[in-house]
């Protein structure tokens, strides 16, 4: 019964292709829209939680809220530095905090000049610096307590189009001029600043970088059974009583990996809801549009109606015949607008894919978002056709029959 | 035998003021079961308003209208439509086919409403349409056929719920004389088989060919 309408609709749609088409342009717009938004957002935010993962949940990142540009007294003053650092280590429940130096430098190996990011670590902590960042050595081996000039390069300088020739392990690069011999390569890590980076000596970056005893970040680890979170409340306490500094108007930000994953999902979340709220007006446009045109069809089919309800159709019977096909326009929309979100979404991927040169965005359509999507397709056009359904059940026969 | 329809002291008017028209005025009429009857009058004299109120396709200010014994004066919409769908078959000048179906699917909607299935509505819509002779039309739109053929198929429309009553207003009237008396035989053919038909005429040789005449002048039944 329900299926003989719905082909009867599709019957009606066919025969006015182009008036069909235009008509769910803005619904497959909108659905597109939505699709590849919520689509890539996942793809995101499951890459950015793996990266988390592989951080820990037993990790704790402090950093300085520093906006002044380095080197300007601002800036400077609020930089964390290396007694910040020890203050975190003494702090209870901490098993070890590592500090790390982040500073782009200039590259150059053979006759190429690259601008890479270099860390500086100290390969002397308790708490070894590819453990907090599980950073894992693929080929070689990490710096060693004494090392000086040696350099442990990402994986993306040995493959990746970053160099003309793969850094390989034993060459030499130099760093701001400096010649440093490669010990160690690391296992790509997916990210592409990761990948692209270079550890090397602290001790030494400073020394040929001129930086102070500035801290970029410092990660620690809690004890193991202790609470995160309580952890990171009471460094930021230590912190706060080291620095002299008011509650609520720190210079620093002590934050658990897991707190700044859902800082991160929060602002993926505005960010998506957004650009969602946009997409939705595409929605509600197009859902003007297919009213518009069911209101049309209406009229242009006045006749129609008139026949069928003297062959015995019920205004019910009516009523179901136009929000099918209404419905129809929405579904269809949202079918082609899936299609070319999911298009959207591998295309994202895939420009990602060139950009960054590491498969890190990996877009995802579960089900719930190509069902949903479909779903509401077809709400939207049962609900801008409620009006125009309304409006042809209740023609009265006699003069639906008379209508030219 | 049986009424068919009954028709007591029934009027409609259209619009209001001293703009109405009373297109019906306290119409008494009976017609019997398996009768053939014809309704002649001038133009505008209210042929198709009473034939649209014994099709319950529109409903009478006044009076009472029986179709085999049962009062549609005070129906609902959808009882009307169910009474319109189960036991009156329509026949219009204009053939009134829905162009974008086929002659089978317009057969086979009637049946639709009526809640028959796909495969009831398909064997019925097809035995139909070959009892009206258009066997080998089935899958044609009604653009594809000739006049004679789309009133076939209209009578084929008409038979799909096999209702008692065949209502036919004017089917002759866009058609040339050999087709029309093509059509007015597949009409007496019927009412041999016991349908009961009312047809509307201009055409005295068509009404001549009717078991009873019935005139109406300014909406006046005589
Ligand atoms: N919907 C309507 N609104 C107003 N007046 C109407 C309407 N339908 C019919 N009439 C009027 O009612 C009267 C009867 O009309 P009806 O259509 O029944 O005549 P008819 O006998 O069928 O004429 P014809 O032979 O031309 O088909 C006419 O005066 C007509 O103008
Ligand atoms: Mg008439």
């Amino acid at each position: 019964m329900i299926i003989d309408y719905f082909n009867l609709s599709f019957k009606n749609l066919r025969n006015r292709r182009t008036r069909s088409f235009l008509t769910i342009l803005g619904i497959f717009i909108g659905i597109a829209a939505v699709v590849a938004l919520i689509s890539i957002g996942q793809g995101l935010e499951s890459s950015v939680a793996e990266q988390f993962e592989n951080l820990g949940k037993d990790k704790v990142i402090i950093q300085s809220k520093s906006l002044g540009p380095p080197g300007s007294a601002s800036g400077q003053s609020l930089l964390l530095t290396t007694r910040d650092m020890e203050v975190v280590e003494k702090t209870k429940g901490v098993f070890g905090v590592v500090g790390i130096v982040f500073k782009t430098g200039v590259i150059k190996y053979r006759d190429e000049l690259e601008i890479a990011f270099i860390s500086g670590v100290d390969p002397r902590d308790d708490m070894r610096f590819e453990e907090v960042q599980a950073f894992k050595i693929e080929e070689g081996r990490f710096l060693k307590p004494d090392d000086k000039y040696k350099a442990v390069v990402g994986y993306g300088h040995v493959s990746g189009g970053l160099w003309e020739k793969p850094v390989d392990l034993g060459k030499k690069i130099e760093i701001e001029g400096v010649e440093f011999r490669v010990v160690g390569v690391l296992e790509s890590t997916g990210n592409p600043y990761d990948d692209e980076s270079v550890l090397i000596s602290k001790e030494v970056m400073r020394d040929i970088m001129n930086l102070g005893e500035e801290e970029t970040q410092l990660y620690a680890k809690v004890i193991q059974g202790e609470d995160p979170v309580e952890i990171a409340e009471r460094i930021a306490r230590e912190l706060r009583r080291f620095r002299d500094e008011k509650e609520g108007e720190e210079t620093f930000t002590v934050q658990t990996a897991e707190q700044l994953f859902e800082s991160f999902q929060n602002i993926l979340g505005i960010l998506q809801a957004v650009l969602i709220g946009i997409a939705a007006i595409s929605l509600l446009v197009g859902g003007i549009g297919i009213m518009n045109t069911m209101y049309t069809s209406v009229l242009e089919r006045t006749r129609e109606i008139g026949i069928m309800k003297s062959i015995g159709a019920k205004n019910s019977n009516i009523l179901s015949i136009f929000l099918i096909e209404a419905g129809m326009l929405g579904l269809v929309g949202g079918l082609i607008g899936v299609a070319i979100g999911i298009g959207l979404g591998k295309m994202a991927q895939a420009i990602a894919y060139g950009a960054l040169g590491s498969s890190l965005l990996q877009v995802s359509f579960p089900a719930w978002l190509i069902i949903g999507a479909l779903v509401f397709s077809f709400v939207v056009g049962c609900v801008a056709g409620t009006l125009p359904a309304v409006r042809a059940s209740r023609l009265k026969p006699v003069e639906a029959l008379r209508y030219e | 035998m049986k009424q068919a329809i009954q028709l007591d002291k029934v009027c409609k008017t259209y619009g209001k003021g001293h703009t109405a028209v009373q297109a019906v005025k306290n119409a008494i009429l009976t017609v019997k079961e398996g009768d053939f009857l014809a309704v002649v009058g001038p133009s505008g004299s209210g042929k198709s308003t009473l034939m649209n109120l014994i099709g319950a396709l529109d409903v009478p200010e006044c009076g009472r209208i029986l179709l085999e014994g049962l009062d549609i004066s005070h129906m609902t919409e959808s009882e009307l439509a169910q009474t319109r769908g189960k036991t009156i078959g329509f026949v219009f000048q204009q053939f009134n086919l829905i162009q974008t179906l086929s002659a089978k699917e317009n057969v086979m909607l009637p049946m639709l409403f009526q809640g028959y299935s796909a495969g009831e509505r398909s064997d019925r819509a097809e035995l139909v349409l070959k009892q009206v002779g258009l066997g080998h039309r089935m899958h044609h739109k009604p653009g594809e056929l000739s006049g004679g053929e789309q009133q076939r198929v209209a009578i084929a429309r008409a038979l799909a719920n096999d209702p008692k009553i065949i209502l036919a207003d004017e089917p002759t009237g866009n058609l040339d004389s050999k087709t029309g008396k093509d059509i007015l035989k597949l009409l007496q053919d019927l009412n041999k088989k016991g349908k009961t038909i009312i047809i509307i005429t201009h055409d005295q040789s068509i009404a001549k060919k009717a078991k009873k005449i019935v005139h109406i002048k300014d909406g006046v039944v005589k």
